[in-house]
């Protein structure tokens, strides 16, 4: 496989999944929102900041909008062109990268990413807030839903479909990381502050950001508390948007890729993914709080980062050619 | 209103004789097409363009910030061509490509047409397309023209006229093969026995065409398709070449030259490549040959060809024959390289370039098309009856700072088809662009891509400058 091909399947992977989480993330807020009435400007604050952190466009935030309310933020991670990171461009982006391996992909993948995108384009924030914010989010997840069962159904499942099992795990993995993350913050400014006045509906919404209440709930029986909603996120051995199984998919495709043996490694890649699956797999929540949370999750977010970095220097990157150097060996090799 | 108030006026009309009778062969579809109604007509547009923009079948508008992308205007109404019509155009373009791929041959090593004077050494070694680099070239099975788009036009009398021969990167072949596609969609009943024959197989003869010049006629060769990249408006074009004949479609970065062969980059390191159906212009397809400053071409890659490593189609140099100076002579090369007639004529030619047909240009030139010889597009061109004054001046002086690069022709009255207007049938110009494939066998896809000029009373069909595109069916003999 061309690595250029390779590079493409897995941004258009990971764009999209982008795409999701992010439109599950608003949609989720959105609708808390609902449940805390009279929020004044320091609550909306409060409330919303962490969403634009998630994104990592902070800054950019700040540099179009003076304030973070409702409107505001959902605009800017919804259609704001000039964020990399909103749902807009994550799909414009996704789009793009599947045009340029059109001919590798699905004619069934590549409609469902145009179809995206067209939606998108024909739609506009006042017209979503008209019509109600969730039945659009709503679609947007259909969207990244429908394009995963195509994709297993309708691609092989051979490097290609790999490197975009890749894309998808690592960026599920950095999200679901980051949702704990950011909640950590708000919820939990220390931890005697755990199980007491925090409500479940905070926890809910934690949960339902990964879409994970409902999981989540048949093991626990509804006995919300951030520990168990914690070691549920990052431990669980089954629930596929926990870190765990991110990882273990994630660890599996990269040997699928190489041929390596599992539990051996052939790139740096795979050093770093067996090595964080190994602390995932024998670790244990306690262990996760007496380190730091924060600290845990930010360190899995470093290792997340290196993993991509590792996959692309592995199979993606060929040293640049210099053109002009290139030609000029060609011109003397012409006068041999 | 659908055909009732039709007028096919003083112009040849694909579907009507001069005295208002509808032509045998069109009287299925106007059945049919009457049986449907304006209503449903419409709606068949629109369910159309729907699945086009739906499957991503658009162009992107150069310089539009935001990215608005078109679909390519598609006309429902199919033009027909009639067994016995299209048996003299595959026969005539047929003479034509072998012609024009023994001329080619002939120039890039003895030059004999040049030695017994059948056209002047000037006229090649002056043309911008003639490559010095391919001569003494040894080119695989000495076929140059491997692809070829040639557009044929009909005249006031309904003669089919060679207007020029597209021998470089040749495009629209898949808005053929989509436009089918859309049609059978659109009108499923339409097609069984109506005799239509059918164009799905170009990309298998494509395919087939590209393995057959391999190198040193290697076996199971690796074929790529060379694409300048996803900002090309003709990129849907590539992608869907190279996922019908499944190979893969490469930029000039994802190749690498190295000892005089060709390779991609993969993720498992290097695989040599053996052919490759470039969609590139000579002068941006190796810049340690032609220009420098191309990032979208392959340094070294005229060194492996020279070397015999790899292949290209077309090969270099094959704008010379699409020169349209030098189209003013094949009918010579046709009599003179194969010893027969052509069979199909052409369009009188003028040369700027000689003294007597240059004043017969600056007197002439509000009556005449004159033409820039190697530009494509629709660019390039003065309609001399219907410029303005200034434009003709500016022309004028064009044509007096360098006349090798300019010729005049009559204009000729393009064929007119009824087309859809919005509100009913019109006729508009048209012209036909059939592919032909030069292989082990020379392949003509039955019919080609006709295209159409929906601005009212234009003559210029290109996509860039309000051209649509029709379906074209050619009928099976005796049917």
């Amino acid at each position: 496989m061309l690595s250029r091909v390779a590079d493409s399947l897995y941004w258009m992977s990971r764009y999209i999944e982008r795409s999701e989480n992010i439109a599950r993330l608003l949609d989720v807020n959105l609708q808390l929102q609902l449940d805390f009435e009279d929020m004044d400007d320091a609550t909306l604050k409060e409330h919303w900041e962490p969403v634009i952190r998630a994104a990592g466009e902070e800054n950019l935030f700040y540099e179009i909008h003076d304030r973070a309310d409702s409107e505001t933020v959902t605009n800017f991670l919804t259609f704001e062109s000039k964020n990399k990171s909103s749902i807009l461009s994550c799909v414009k982006l996704a789009r793009e990268n599947a045009r340029m391996v059109r001919d590798q992909i699905s004619t069934e993948m590549w409609e469902c990413l145009n179809q995206a995108y067209l939606f998108l384009k024909s739609n506009n924030s006042m017209r979503v807030w008209e019509s109600g914010p969730y039945a659009f989010y709503k679609q947007i997840q259909d969207y990244s839903h429908l394009f995963r069962g195509l994709t297993d159904a309708t691609f092989s499942h051979s490097e290609g479909f790999h490197f975009m099992q890749v894309g998808k795990f690592l960026e599920r993995a950095d999200k679901t990381s980051r949702i704990l993350d950011f909640k950590y913050h708000i919820l939990l400014p220390s931890l005697e502050d755990v199980g007491g006045a925090v409500d479940a509906v905070q926890w809910g919404a934690i949960l339902r950001s990964c879409s994970a209440f409902e999981a989540y709930n048949r093991l626990f029986v509804s006995s919300v508390s951030p520990k168990k909603v914690h070691d549920f996120l990052i431990f669980d051995d089954h629930f596929p948007r926990s870190i765990k199984s991110c990882v273990r998919e994630l660890d599996q495709n990269l040997h699928a890729i190489s041929g390596c043996a599992l539990m051996e490694h052939s790139n740096n890649a795979e050093r770093v993914s067996g090595q964080i699956l190994s602390e995932l797999k024998y670790g244990s929540i306690e262990e996760a709080f007496r380190f730091g949370l924060h600290e845990y999750l930010t360190q899995l977010q470093a290792s997340f980062i290196e993993i991509g970095k590792a996959v692309y220097d592995t199979y993606m990157f060929h040293p640049r050619l210099d053109l002009a150097t290139e030609i000029a060996a060609q011109q003397q090799q012409q006068q041999q | 209103m659908f055909f009732e108030d039709y007028q096919p006026e003083s112009f040849f009309d694909e579907m009507y004789t001069p005295d208002g009778k509808v032509r045998s062969h069109y009287e299925g579809i106007l059945g049919r097409m009457i049986e449907l109604g304006a209503e449903e007509y419409i709606q068949k547009c629109q369910a159309v363009d729907l699945s086009f923009l739906r499957q991503g079948i658009t162009f992107t508008v150069y310089g539009d910030e935001a990215g608005t992308e078109k679909v390519f205007p598609f006309d429902l109404m199919p033009r027909i061509i009639p067994a016995n019509e299209w048996a003299s155009i595959e026969s005539g373009l047929t003479q034509r490509i072998q012609a024009l791929n023994l001329f080619l041959a002939d120039i890039y090593s003895e030059q004999r047409i040049i030695k017994e004077g059948v056209i002047p050494a000037e006229y090649i070694l002056s043309g911008k397309h003639f490559r010095r680099e391919s001569m003494g070239l040894k080119i695989p099975r000495d076929i140059y023209i491997h692809i070829c788009g040639t557009d044929l036009i009909r005249d006031e009398n309904g003669n089919y006229l060679v207007l020029e021969d597209n021998a470089r990167c040749p495009s629209g072949v898949s808005y053929l093969l989509e436009n089918r596609q859309a049609m059978k969609r659109a009108f499923p009943n339409f097609f069984p026995g109506a005799g239509v024959r059918p164009v799905e197989n170009y990309t298998e003869a494509l395919l087939k065409t590209l393995q057959y010049v391999a190198p040193m006629e290697k076996e199971n060769p690796v074929c790529v398709l060379l694409t300048p990249g996803h900002f090309n408006s003709a990129y849907f074009e590539h992608c869907f070449l190279a996922r019908q004949m499944g190979i893969e479609i490469v930029e000039g970065n994802d190749l690498v030259v190295r000892d005089f062969k060709v390779y991609m980059r993969t993720t498992n390191g290097l695989q040599q490549v053996d052919v490759i159906y470039r969609r590139i212009d000579d002068d941006f397809i190796d810049p340690s040959v032609f220009r420098a400053d191309s990032a979208l071409g392959v340094p070294g890659l005229v060194n492996a060809i020279r070397a015999g490593n790899v292949n290209i189609a077309n090969a270099l140099g094959t704008g010379i024959s699409d020169d349209k100076l030098i189209y003013a002579f094949v009918p010579k090369m046709i009599r003179f390289y194969l010893g027969q007639d052509p069979v199909l004529g052409q369009v009188e030619t003028f040369f700027a370039s000689e003294a007597k047909h240059f004043s017969y240009i600056m007197d002439n030139m509000e009556n005449l098309v004159i033409k820039a010889t190697n530009e494509a597009g629709g660019y390039g061109i003065l309609i001399g009856p219907k410029a303005s004054k200034a434009e003709i001046s500016k022309f004028r002086e064009f044509v007096k700072a360098d006349p090798r690069n300019f010729i005049a022709q009559p204009p000729i009255m393009l064929s007119r088809h009824p087309t859809w207007c919005g509100e009913r049938f019109e006729g508009r110009h048209i012209d036909l662009r059939p592919y032909i494939l030069s292989g082990e066998k020379t392949v003509i896809v039955p019919g080609g891509l006709t295209r159409v000029a929906l601005n009212k009373g234009s003559l210029v069909v290109n996509s860039s400058q309000g051209g649509g595109s029709k379906d074209t069916w050619v009928l099976q003999p005796n049917s």
